[in-house]
């Protein structure tokens, strides 16, 4: 007998970690629109697997949690089988010795507050609220419901072309999209249970890429109808394009001196090439779009005179003013709020940063621009100061990434605390207050004091980039309804009491994504369609290609590259490379196609048209 | 000191005292279940949950330490309800057909459960599947395992046998025999301390009384009882009675309403394996240079189960001599069988002892030496007895005293004391100084082996002969005790060894009583009836003389090596059958 022993792994082990993989995996392609209480309850029965079996409440109490959540589920249980799982519930989060159990007591009283309403209608009525209502998970992710599986196929196929014109059917900007779009299609790709999401992005952008000249559609017979549309950012132009499809006589109004709103005013090119953007702005206004920009809609012309000069208005500004972060000395010159810089590149209009030590304030996707905007621009040293940790950081984790990579200091759970000013009023340096990461709280963990010293970072500049808000006074005094800052539209785009008024995208959800601001056109232009007495349909006559049925065998994912570090921070040309045809062609190939299969099979895999 | 607050009485407790006891300094009585003192403070049951202002989560008091400025609630409503709940967790997967427990009326979580007035089972009952065999000595219900882990915590810890073990994970994680083997394949002494220490009957004796009424039934059996020396000293607590009060007399009396044809003391042939034992001692000194020494006692059949399972080198320096309780039986169906001048055959040899691992000594193929079935027939442990007592409407406390029958009830002080640690030792002592010497040493002269030390050593003087003992009691002293021998730091002459702390008083078939030890105050009753008892030697027993005289001859004759002696070699423990 040795004393000591080397642990080494067994068969089962090894395995059983392979299966906590794909059991992650499984859990973050969870189709959405489950029954919360079987899923609930099946998360119980894997806690209850997890337990050592020491301690009453976890090993017999989950256990019988088990069997309450089942009478539930079956039928069998009344309401006071809720109550009694609550009391069970709590009692076991109150005694468990350890967080295998009270966490897992815990997981089902928020059930129990969170979606009682369901645990009721099975107690009740033996049914469960929920039904499953999108059978595709990446189309239901979509904001704007894009055919994906459709165009993915026609990729596969090399029918290019078929697929823009497929995707702009519900998304008139693929090649923007095809950039930088945030792909919210992808996190719960049914391909994740195998192994890794479709690279939907990176396939769309390769279509775009290689469909060569996609003409627009033909827009239906003139209606005569007038529609103004306030705003030329995605959202506006993906309105005004459905609109004049529909054959009405659509105007942008546009304050700025080019169309595109954030994505010319605010994502710098590097991420996505001007001339894209132009090109792709152009092919939509070819279908007769009227332009008019170095307009802005407040004074004059205000709200109500555009409505009184056409049948229709759609409100889509965006979320384009500065936050102020109101500390001490942010007037000091040099401080100088994200959006404005931002703008100012849009315009083309490059400061010269050479030499400068700069700090960035913030942690989000703007604050991650800026910053690698600034390293282009030639800043000496770039510095992003931030309250949280950097996985706290509401930035997508490659862009935080990328800009480290391209040199920028990430200066984590340090507070800003004021601005100092040197005897010119210049800045001179920012005072900061480190912070210690706390409890969390509404999912998000929370800073606080850490008691250490104020520290002093010397700086030359301060970039601030904490947020947008939205111009909504000029149309609050208009009897627009503001609530919070942002216009209250409703989820049809309408605005309550104002006939022919809609409203959508950033300025009334908030700063968010292209993706959604496209839906919220797409959404306007259809019920403004039905506001003005017509019900015209946007479709398309694309052929989806037959399934193929090479799809199951293992393949990871194809991820983008980028261009070197040293050789992409020289310029603001495209970082992105695009996929190669075989990477095309393999990633493609790996899509399940769950419009054919599964309930896509039952249901139908795809809306056809809107 | 630390001051803290319980249910709003202030109360200042030592450093390190845990809320269990700091209320307990209070007067207040804090329900437990899984808990025992010094030997299991895992918080498994979750019943002794109480309230900590300032915590949001409850905190178990038996092992959460008393600190400064501590406000404990022990009955919050957040308390009352958690406790209960817990114990419904706990019934729910508890077979709670009490009316045919063994434990009934003397089961910790009836009783909880009675005091919390749980009156009705919100939860499904959900019992797991028994795979036990019934014949084995010992018997382990799944149904009513509570998962206390005390038994797990006994045998690692007092005895080192490591038999259980927490068995499985997630829901079904239970207790049993520990790395998946089945009892029959485990190194178990049968020493019983897990049945003992059990708050509920998931584990108990074989019952054999069955047996036993169905001998008393045959017209055709001779029914001979014999009764261990600690039986005496513990058989009354099931009827409330005072140790005192409850004699082996009044036993005697009970057993003979029953109907025994012939009751007889096991303090005889306790009194006899002296005579042997201690003979095979005196050879072996005179032959100190061919011998290995030292030579252990072999009358406690769970040390024997222990040393052969876990040293089975040393199986050669156990006494010969059997254990008391199997001399009796090759004598009851030898000796007796023709002082009444019956068939052997006819003859049930049934015995009391406070033991488990005397049921499977009996049953060994090697003990039947008077070739009339086993020697002993059946085995009772004392609350099979009581059980017997009451299945049988006897009530002991009007029972008068009634002495055991002629000539096998004459058992001397050195006999009785085999009860308690030390106690074969000093008794052997006895009757070898007189043997060496030729007279007797004052009867007390020995009692530095007394005592509830776990490994107690001391030197005598022999005639000219330097004695070196050693008594051990509790296994994991045992083991400590062998490990020294065998790294050579200690060397003794002769060893006593007990299975169970306190010797057979503290047996584990004897009645049980939760949380308590009660092996030292049965060993002082013993030790008491000794210095009561006007025979203090074992070679002045006189019936033991006198079969001496018509039977066996002289200790160590043929006739005593044929039926006095076995062979420890015979049989085999499931970890000699794996060397082989």
């Amino acid at each position: 007998m040795s004393r000591l022993s080397i642990i080494t792994e067994n068969k089962a082990q090894t395995t059983v970690e392979e299966l906590y993989k794909d059991l992650e995996r499984r859990i973050s392609a969870s189709p959405p629109g489950l029954c919360p209480v079987d899923l609930a309850s099946s998360f119980l029965k894997m806690c209850h697997a997890q337990s050592c079996g020491k301690c009453v409440p976890c090993r017999v109490g989950l256990g019988q949690l088990e069997k309450l959540m089942e009478d539930v589920l079956d039928g069998n249980g009344t309401l006071e089988t809720i109550d009694l799982i609550e009391s069970t519930a709590s009692s076991i989060f109150y005694s468990a010795d350890c967080a295998i159990g009270y966490e897992a007591a815990l997981m089902v009283l928020k059930g129990i507050k969170g979606f009682r309403n369901d645990f009721e209608e099975h107690v009740l009525r033996g049914r469960c609220i929920c039904e499953l209502n999108q059978p595709v998970p990446c189309v239901s992710q979509c904001p704007a419901g894009v055919d994906i599986p459709g165009y993915v196929a026609l990729v596969a196929e090399g029918n290019y072309a078929d697929a823009v014109r497929l995707i702009r059917k519900d998304n008139p900007l693929p090649s923007v999209c095809g950039l930088i779009c945030e792909h919210p299609c992808e996190v719960r790709c049914r391909r994740t249970l195998m192994d890794d999401p479709i690279n939907i992005r990176g396939l769309k952008r390769f279509a775009v890429e290689h469909a060569g000249e996609v003409p627009v559609p033909e827009p239906a017979e003139a209606t005569g109808k007038k529609v103004a549309v306030i705003g030329g950012g995605p959202g506006g132009i993906s309105a005004a394009y459905y609109l004049r499809l529909m054959g009405h006589d659509v105007t942008i109004y546009e304050q700025r001196k080019q169309l595109g709103g954030m994505l010319r005013y605010g994502i710098p090119s590097y991420r996505l090439p001007r001339e894209t953007l132009d090109q792709e702005i152009e092919q939509l206004l070819s279908t007769g779009i009227h332009v008019k920009t170095g307009v802005t809609v407040g004074e004059s012309p205000n709200i109500l005179e555009l409505r009184s000069q056409y049948d229709a208005v759609y409100i889509a500004i965006g979320a384009h003013t500065d936050r102020k972060i109101g500390i001490e000395g942010e007037d000091a010159e040099g401080v100088i709020s994200a959006v404005e810089l931002l703008r100012g590149i849009g315009d083309s209009q490059l400061p010269d940063f050479t030499g400068k030590d700069i700090i960035v304030i913030g942690g989000g996707n703007v604050a991650m621009d800026v910053a690698r905007s600034a390293i282009r621009l030639g800043a000496k040293r770039l510095r992003i100061a931030y309250r949280r940790r950097r996985e706290d950081m509401t930035a997508m984790p490659e862009e935080v990434e990328g800009a480290i990579a391209e040199g920028c200091e990430l200066v984590e759970l340090h507070a800003p605390l004021r601005i100092e000013e040197d005897a010119e009023g210049k800045v001179a340096a920012l005072w900061v207050k480190p912070q210690i990461i706390g409890p969390v709280v509404n999912g998000r963990p929370k800073p606080m004091d850490s008691g250490q010293p104020e520290v002093r970072l010397a700086c030359d500049m301060v970039l601030v980039a904490i947020g947008q808000g939205i111009e909504s006074k000029n149309f609050e005094k208009y009897g627009i309804p503001v609530k919070r800052g942002v216009i209250d539209a409703l989820n049809w785009s309408g605005v309550k009491d104002i006939s022919g008024v809609f409203a959508g995208g950033d300025c009334v959800t908030g700063p968010a994504t292209v993706i959604r601001a496209i839906a919220a056109g797409k959404v306007a232009a259809a019920n403004i369609d039905e506001f003005l007495g017509y019900h015209h349909v946007i479709s398309t006559d694309v052929q989806i290609p037959k399934v193929r049925m090479d799809t199951r065998k293992s393949c990871a994912r194809v991820n983008m590259k980028e261009r070197s570090v040293c050789e992409r921070v020289k310029d603001f040309q495209l970082i992105e490379c695009g996929m190669t045809e075989e990477e095309a062609m393999q990633e493609s190939r790996r899509c399940l196609r769950c419009d054919r299969f599964g309930f896509g099979s039952f249901k139908g895999g795809r809306v056809e048209q809107w | 000191m630390v001051k803290l607050t319980i249910d709003g009485m202030e109360l200042q407790v030592k450093d390190g005292t845990t809320i269990l006891d700091a209320a307990l300094q209070a007067g207040i009585h804090i329900p437990t279940l899984c808990y025992l003192k010094n030997l299991n403070k895992i918080g498994a049951c979750r019943v002794c949950m109480v309230e900590v202002e300032g915590n949001s989560k409850l905190v178990t008091a038996c092992n959460t330490r008393a600190v400064e400025g501590m406000v404990v609630h022990t009955n919050s409503p957040k308390v009352r309800k958690t406790r209960k709940i817990n114990v419904e967790l706990i019934l729910s997967q508890h077979d709670t057909n009490c009316a045919i427990c063994a434990r009934s009326g003397n089961c910790s979580l009836q009783k909880l459960a009675n005091d919390l007035d749980i009156l009705e089972m919100p939860f499904e009952k959900q019992l797991p599947k028994t795979r036990w065999n019934p014949d084995y000595p010992l018997i382990r219900d799944y149904k009513k395992c509570i998962k206390c882990m005390r038994c797990v915590q006994v045998c690692d810890k007092i005895q080192t046998l490591h038999i259980w073990d927490v068995a499985g994970t997630g829901s079904r994680t239970t207790v049993d025999v520990s790395r998946n083997r089945r009892i029959e394949e485990a190194d178990c002494a049968l020493c019983g301390q897990c049945v003992t220490h059990c708050p509920v009957g998931a584990l108990r004796e074989r019952d054999d009384v069955d047996k036993v009424l169905d001998a008393l039934a045959d017209p055709e059996k001779i029914t001979v009882v014999q009764m261990a020396p600690s039986v005496r000293a513990a058989w009354g607590e099931e009827f409330g009675l005072s140790r005192e009060f409850a004699t082996a007399e009044r036993l005697v009396a009970a057993l003979r309403r029953i109907g025994f044809s012939y009751i007889f003391d096991t303090d005889f042939s306790a009194d006899l394996t002296i005579m042997e034992e201690g003979s095979e001692f005196l050879e072996k000194l005179k032959n100190k240079d061919k011998e290995t020494f030292p030579m252990f006692t072999s009358c406690c059949p769970g040390w024997v189960r222990f040393l052969k399972s876990q040293y089975p080198d040393m199986i050669g320096q156990l006494s010969t001599a059997k254990s008391p309780q199997q001399m009796f039986g090759a004598v009851a169906k030898s000796y007796y069988a023709s002082l009444l001048n019956v068939d052997p055959n006819r003859i049930f040899c049934v015995s009391l002892m406070p033991c488990i691992a005397k049921k499977h000594e009996c049953a060994l193929p090697v003990m039947s030496d008077a070739h009339a079935g086993q020697d002993v027939d059946v085995v009772l442990t004392t609350r099979e007895v009581d059980r017997l007592l009451r299945a049988e409407h006897i009530v002991p406390a009007e029972l008068p005293e009634e002495p055991f029958d002629m000539p096998l009830g004459v058992g001397t002080g050195a006999g009785v004391i085999f009860g308690a640690t030390g106690g074969v030792m000093e008794a052997a002592l006895r009757s070898a100084y007189y043997l060496v010497t030729g007279s007797n040493p004052d009867p007390d002269a020995f009692r530095a082996v007394r005592g509830m030390d776990g490994w107690k050593e001391s030197e005598f003087m022999l005639g000219e002969t330097k004695l070196k003992v050693a008594v051990a009691h509790g296994l994991g002293n045992a083991r400590k005790l062998i490990e020294a021998l065998r790294r050579g730091e200690v060397s003794y002459d002769f060893v006593e060894v007990m299975a169970c702390p306190g010797g057979c008083a503290g047996g584990g078939g004897q009645p049980i009583h939760d949380g308590e030890e009660l092996g030292e105050i049965r060993g002082k009753r013993l030790y008491a009836l000794d210095g009561a008892n006007a025979l203090r030697f074992s070679h002045e027993n006189p019936s033991v003389q006198k079969c001496y005289e018509d039977y066996l001859g002289s200790p160590l004759s043929h006739r005593a090596h044929e039926l006095l002696h076995t062979d420890h070699h015979a049989w085999k423990m499931p970890a000699e059958q794996k060397e082989q």
